[in-house]
């Protein structure tokens, strides 16, 4: 296992230094420089030297990544163009946001998707798992952000429960967390769905197994059965699917936040994309990566743990 | 005895119905889409304007019709290019293997451990927006799924016995792959086609909704749904049914995939 592990995070190493390679070099080879961009286009000759000077784009394309990267591991982000500020102070704050929001919307995963998963495979063909499947089938379809518009919709015009405007973490983390809520459950309603439909399938293929007729057989009730044998085994896809949902999780938060205009990560992403502030964009294109590969890693670890067959292999 | 397939059957029809709907759209439209009308402005559906006006007085049922062609002409382009792309790869690294696939499958695991939304964000903000942007983007990025996928079946079929036998009768290496494996690997490959088909939409109206897709001036479902949000409250059905095409395309062809997987598990 140890062997295993080592090369896993060896993998989960190179995986973000390629990463950052190339979220470096992508913005190092495209013509259009970002000094027009930022200086505008009547700057001087003096001018763009200077700012060129400054922020290091004189330099060779390897020196110019050799630097930023071991800038980067320390916390250092560079400064954004667009701003004159310390990129790690932009993205810090918006960050905390983003974090919040798919934090929630994972809770509201396992909240939402858990016990209807067990209901639906434990009374298969009842009313409550036709139901369940057909409208998980349907959610599934709904792309976040109009998940996004629909919820807004409803619950912010309709039946105004909340109003369509952000409530920072500075009002109170109740009030924060009352609005932030809605645009978490967007998120979360298309995969709460998947994650109900695989975990059905997965105790059902579970129940059909030898080891549940001999439980069975010992005089098992069928919830006994359930929940000391088939669970188990049965949570062993669905906590990688989880897993790896995290980088779906990101993303999909990265596109609500322009629905509900939340001044997170994605809508910094989006608005510096525009302006063409590339330490910026690098910074946060490598900082989502490596929580999605962490991530994927930690799903693989789990994976490892709960099935002990892998890691003999 | 054999039950039916549901899941098939309503997918088939519902997604029949949907390409039915934007074939119209290709060879008509009941009024120009981008053309204003300021009598019809925020006009109610009606039978004038079957989906309503827009508030600008465009018509939103013309608009959806156009939309949706282009969402589904971006949405195949990139399914060939990923999939043409993908089965070339996967099927070179399965039936071969050695260190070139170890190598090939890492670095498809390294982009495909990435969400494709936010990767094309970044190809695309290098690019510039424009369709053939997008669907190069997305294309690129969505071919580490499609060669994982037929890798992993070409690895189940490469030592059977009638692919060693052909192998034994002097059978070309590429002859094995197109006639003898490829065809086993059709129902895989037909699932795994609408679950790309249904991430290629959703990446496309994604994008087009942050602004970061085809441009402005093109027909799209995305822009459509952004400039509608301003208006939620007093035009909803400018959200309503663009919203729809794109719920219902997804559904149906999802529908579809689950189905052939149904059949899949069915016969094996």
């Amino acid at each position: 296992m140890g062997k295993a592990l080592l090369k896993r995070a060896g993998l989960l190493v190179g995986t973000l230094l390629l990463v950052s390679v190339l979220a470096f070099a992508a913005f190092s080879v495209i013509p259009g420089d970002p000094t027009t961009s930022v200086l505008g286009a009547e700057a001087t000759r003096e001018e763009i030297a200077a700012f060129r000077a400054q922020h290091g784009l004189d330099l060779p394309v390897w020196q110019r990544y050799w630097s930023w990267l071991a800038a980067f591991v320390t916390g250092d982000f560079g400064r954004s163009f667009k701003f004159d500020m310390p990129v790690s102070e932009l993205v810090a704050t918006r960050a905390q946001v983003t974090l919040v929001m798919a934090a929630l919307s994972f809770a509201l995963i396992v909240a939402i998707s858990l016990p209807l998963g067990l209901i639906s495979a434990r009374r298969r063909g009842g009313v409550v798992d036709r139901l369940v499947t057909v409208l998980a089938q349907v959610t599934m379809s709904v792309p976040n952000f109009i998940m996004g518009i629909g919820l807004m919709f409803l619950f912010a015009l309709v039946l105004k429960w909340f109003r369509p405007e952000y409530v920072p973490l500075e009002d109170g983390l109740g009030a924060h967390l009352r609005f932030m809520v809605f645009p978490a459950l967007a998120v979360a309603l298309p995969k709460s769905a998947m994650t109900v439909k695989l975990l059905r399938g997965s105790i059902l293929g579970e129940l059909g197994q030898d080891y549940i007729r001999t439980a069975y057989s010992k005089g098992n009730s069928q919830s006994s059965a359930l929940r000391r044998h088939v669970l188990r085994n049965a949570m062993i896809p669905v906590v990688t699917f989880l897993a790896m949902a995290v980088g779906d999780i990101m993303a999909g938060s990265i596109v609500v936040e322009q629905v509900f205009t939340i001044p997170g990560l994605g809508r910094l992403l989006i608005t510096e994309i525009g302006h063409r502030d590339y330490p910026v964009v690098q910074a946060i294109v490598v900082l989502l990566a490596a929580v999605v590969v962490g991530c994927n890693f930690l799903a693989d670890l789990l994976y490892r743990v709960m099935d002990p067959r892998i890691a003999e292999r | 005895m054999k039950r039916k397939n549901w899941y098939l059957t309503i997918g088939v029809i519902l997604t029949a119905l949907m390409l039915l709907y934007i074939a119209v759209g290709f060879f008509w439209t009941p009024y120009v889409p981008s053309a204003m009308s300021a009598a019809d402005r925020e006009a109610k559906p009606s039978l004038r304007h079957l989906f309503g006006c827009d508030s600008m007085g465009r018509d939103v049922f013309s608009r959806t019709l156009e939309g949706a062609g282009s969402t589904l002409t971006i949405a195949l382009a990139v399914l060939a290019v990923g999939a043409v792309c993908g089965l070339a790869v996967g099927a070179l690294c399965g039936y071969y293997g050695g260190p070139v696939d170890a190598l090939v499958m890492r670095l498809c695991d390294a982009i495909a451990a990435f969400p494709s939304v936010l990767l094309a964000l970044v190809v695309l903000a290098v690019t510039g927006p424009g369709k053939y942007n997008v669907i190069g983007a997305l294309g690129v990025l969505f071919v580490p799924s499609f060669a994982r996928l037929v890798r992993g079946e070409f690895l189940k079929y490469r030592d059977r016995d009638f692919v060693r036998s052909a192998r034994l009768m002097g059978v070309s290496g590429l002859r094995i792959i197109f006639v003898h494996i490829l065809p086993n690997t059709w129902p895989v490959l037909l699932s795994g086609l609408t679950i790309g088909f249904n991430n290629a939409v959703l990446a496309e109206a994604s994008m087009s909704y942050l602004g970061i897709g085809v441009t402005p001036t093109e027909p799209s479902l995305g822009y459509m749904l952004k400039d509608a949000q301003g208006y939620l409250f007093t035009l909803p059905w400018c959200a309503v049914f663009p919203a729809a095409v794109v719920i219902l395309l997804i559904l149906g062809v999802g529908l579809v995939g689950e189905g052939v997987r149904e059949r899949m598990g069915a016969v094996s």
